[in-house]
């Protein structure tokens, strides 16, 4: 009886242990990635950088104000597009899709979510961009809400799915039409879990490269008008870290620092946000 | 235990004073709700065959049977819940004041309103406080009542709740115990001022203690509502109830005065249902 204890004491304590390493293993990239990109990126950071254009090659200093303005001006595009289609089929799907077109519906979303984001790009360049024959933020955003677009539709579905039935039939029981149910009740109770999806779907499309590059292109100036072709943080670290310039290299360094600064603050805001709505019960 | 038998006992005593001179036993001419001929469907299970049933006014009226003889169906029925659930099909008649709300023009959304219901486990809104959860019926239908502290006062009255919760009103609903949240449940419920009451086994979550405040309350909203309770408890259909319908595999097998059922049943599976002979 003893000695099985103590053998079942070496087992739990040896398979916690590898539990453990595994974690540690997943979690090594992520610090040497934050590592190596805040040594390397942290020099090029200065006020010039958040403020200031791009300067022509060989000229020192510039900033890529235009490219940060431009990435914000893209992504809260892309939400525009994309959140309220993306939520409103994730409505459908959970609480009124018992036909045949749902499965369609739910088994294209995933399709879709698999779909390279280039091929994703290429697609709007020739729904948009040639038809307007111009790059433009439009062009840009609808391509980063494509993207988010299966996301937000499945994380708004399997959020809405977790609502317990009893709710739902505790508001028809009052009367209350469905519609209002499922908007005032349904949805307001799976609210934070949605919005914490939504942070991490905008976080995903904002480091978007590729879908960006047949799109929203690039710009070395100011933001003018959503027509206009637009730069974008990702766009401009891939221009500058192909480009043979030491001090461009620098710069893309400083801006890939900046969009994962961007990328997490969104995550833990995502976050405390869920927290916080828990907590405030 | 010691407390609750005591609560019930007591319960039990002033409900005998209360009921026999203010309650004829013949019952009144016209019934609030009756069900004809109702038939109900869960895909291709049919789980009520034909029941006619009537739902006297101002009475509680307790449905008794095994489990899965479609008393939780049958009081869905009653307020076109049952409908809501996918591959659900009613077939009959269930009037209301003598209209069928089975009718082709009437809105299922109408007869709710009409005929409330309390389930079997507490649901108040979980992102509402105890305030909100009792308006929440009104302001969920758009209405925008003028007193409202007073309302929700009287509401929580009614329910015995007021005491308890008058001082954390902002609370989350689901802060409250289970038998708390319950009875904000019915509050919830009879804000909306219904004619009918629906309980689908309301105490079947609750500890004794719970349970004999609900029961309670039950006889005294007896006064003004009319309420069909669906039990599992014979115990519990014998204290409260003045009808008492026995349901087995879909079909109704015996409705009389309760105290019929219980003494003199007239159908043997009755006498061998409440002796505990089956079920």
């Amino acid at each position: 009886m003893k000695e099985r204890y103590s053998q079942r004491k070496l087992v739990d304590a040896a398979v916690r242990g590898l539990c453990l390493l595994a974690t540690g293993a997943a979690l090594i990239p992520l610090g040497l990635v934050l590592y190596y990109v805040t040594s390397r990126g942290i020099g090029g950071l200065d006020w010039a950088f958040f403020t200031e254009l791009p300067k022509p090659v060989g000229e020192a200093g510039g900033g890529m104000a235009n490219a940060l303005l431009g990435t914000l001006e893209l992504v809260g595009l892309a939400c525009l597009f994309g959140i309220p289609p993306g939520v409103l089929a994730g409505v459908y799907l959970a609480e009124f899709g018992q036909h045949r077109f749902a499965k369609l519906v739910r088994f294209s979303a995933d399709v879709m979510s698999g779909v390279p984001s280039i091929t994703i790009g290429i697609f709007v360049y020739t729904l948009i961009v040639l038809r307007t024959k111009s790059f433009s933020a439009y062009a840009g955003g609808v391509a980063l809400a494509v993207l988010m677009l299966p996301t937000v539709t499945r994380t708004t579905e399997e959020l809405l799915r977790l609502v317990p039935e009893s709710l739902r039939e505790a508001a028809l029981g009052l009367g209350v039409p469905k519609w209002r149910a499922t908007l005032s009740v349904v949805l307001r109770t799976a609210a934070p879990g949605i919005a914490t999806g939504i942070m991490l779907a905008i976080a995903r499309v904002a480091g978007e490269t590729a879908p960006l590059l047949f799109t929203a292109f690039n710009n070395a100036f100011w933001p003018t008008g959503l027509a206009q072709p637009t730069a974008s943080l990702p766009v401009q670290i891939y221009t500058y870290a192909v480009s043979p310039y030491d001090d461009w290299h620098q710069k893309a360094w400083a801006a890939a620092l900046v969009l994962i600064g961007m990328v997490l603050i969104l995550n833990v805001a995502a976050r405390v946000l869920v927290r916080h709505r828990v907590r405030s019960r | 235990m010691i407390q609750s038998l005591a609560l019930a006992r007591t319960s039990e005593a002033t409900r005998e004073s209360a009921r026999t001179p203010a309650r004829p036993s013949a019952a009144p001419d016209r019934p609030k709700m009756r069900a004809e001929a109702l038939r109900a469907h869960f895909g291709k299970t049919e789980v009520l065959k034909g029941i006619t049933l009537p739902v006297e006014s101002t009475t509680v009226t307790a449905i008794i049977g095994p489990s899965g003889c479609g008393k939780s169906t049958f009081i869905r029925c009653l307020n076109r819940m049952h409908e809501v659930v996918s591959g659900a099909r009613v077939a009959g008649k269930v009037l209301l004041d003598l209209q069928d709300i089975y009718a082709p023009d009437v809105d299922p959304v109408r007869v709710r309103r009409r005929v409330g219901m309390v389930f079997q486990k507490p649901n108040p809104f979980p992102t509402m406080t105890i305030r909100e959860n009792v308006l929440a019926g009104l302001k969920l239908n758009g209405l925008r009542p003028k007193d409202t502290e007073e309302l929700v006062e009287r509401a929580l009255r009614q329910v015995a709740l007021w005491d308890e919760v008058k001082d954390v009103l902002s609370r989350s609903g689901t802060s409250l115990s289970g038998g708390q949240q319950q009875r904000l449940c019915i509050a919830r419920s009879l804000a909306l001022e219904p004619e009918v009451l629906l309980m689908d086994e309301p105490c079947s979550a609750l500890d004794p203690i719970a349970t004999a405040r609900v029961e309670e309350l039950i006889h005294e909203l007896r006064e003004r509502y009319t309420i069909v309770i669906v039990t599992h408890n014979m115990q519990q259909a014998a204290r409260v109830a003045d009808f008492t319908a026995f349901f087995y595999l879909g079909e109704l097998v015996e409705y009389d005065r309760t105290d019929v059922i219980f003494t003199r049943p007239s159908e043997k599976k009755t006498e061998d249902y409440i002796t505990g002979r089956f079920g």
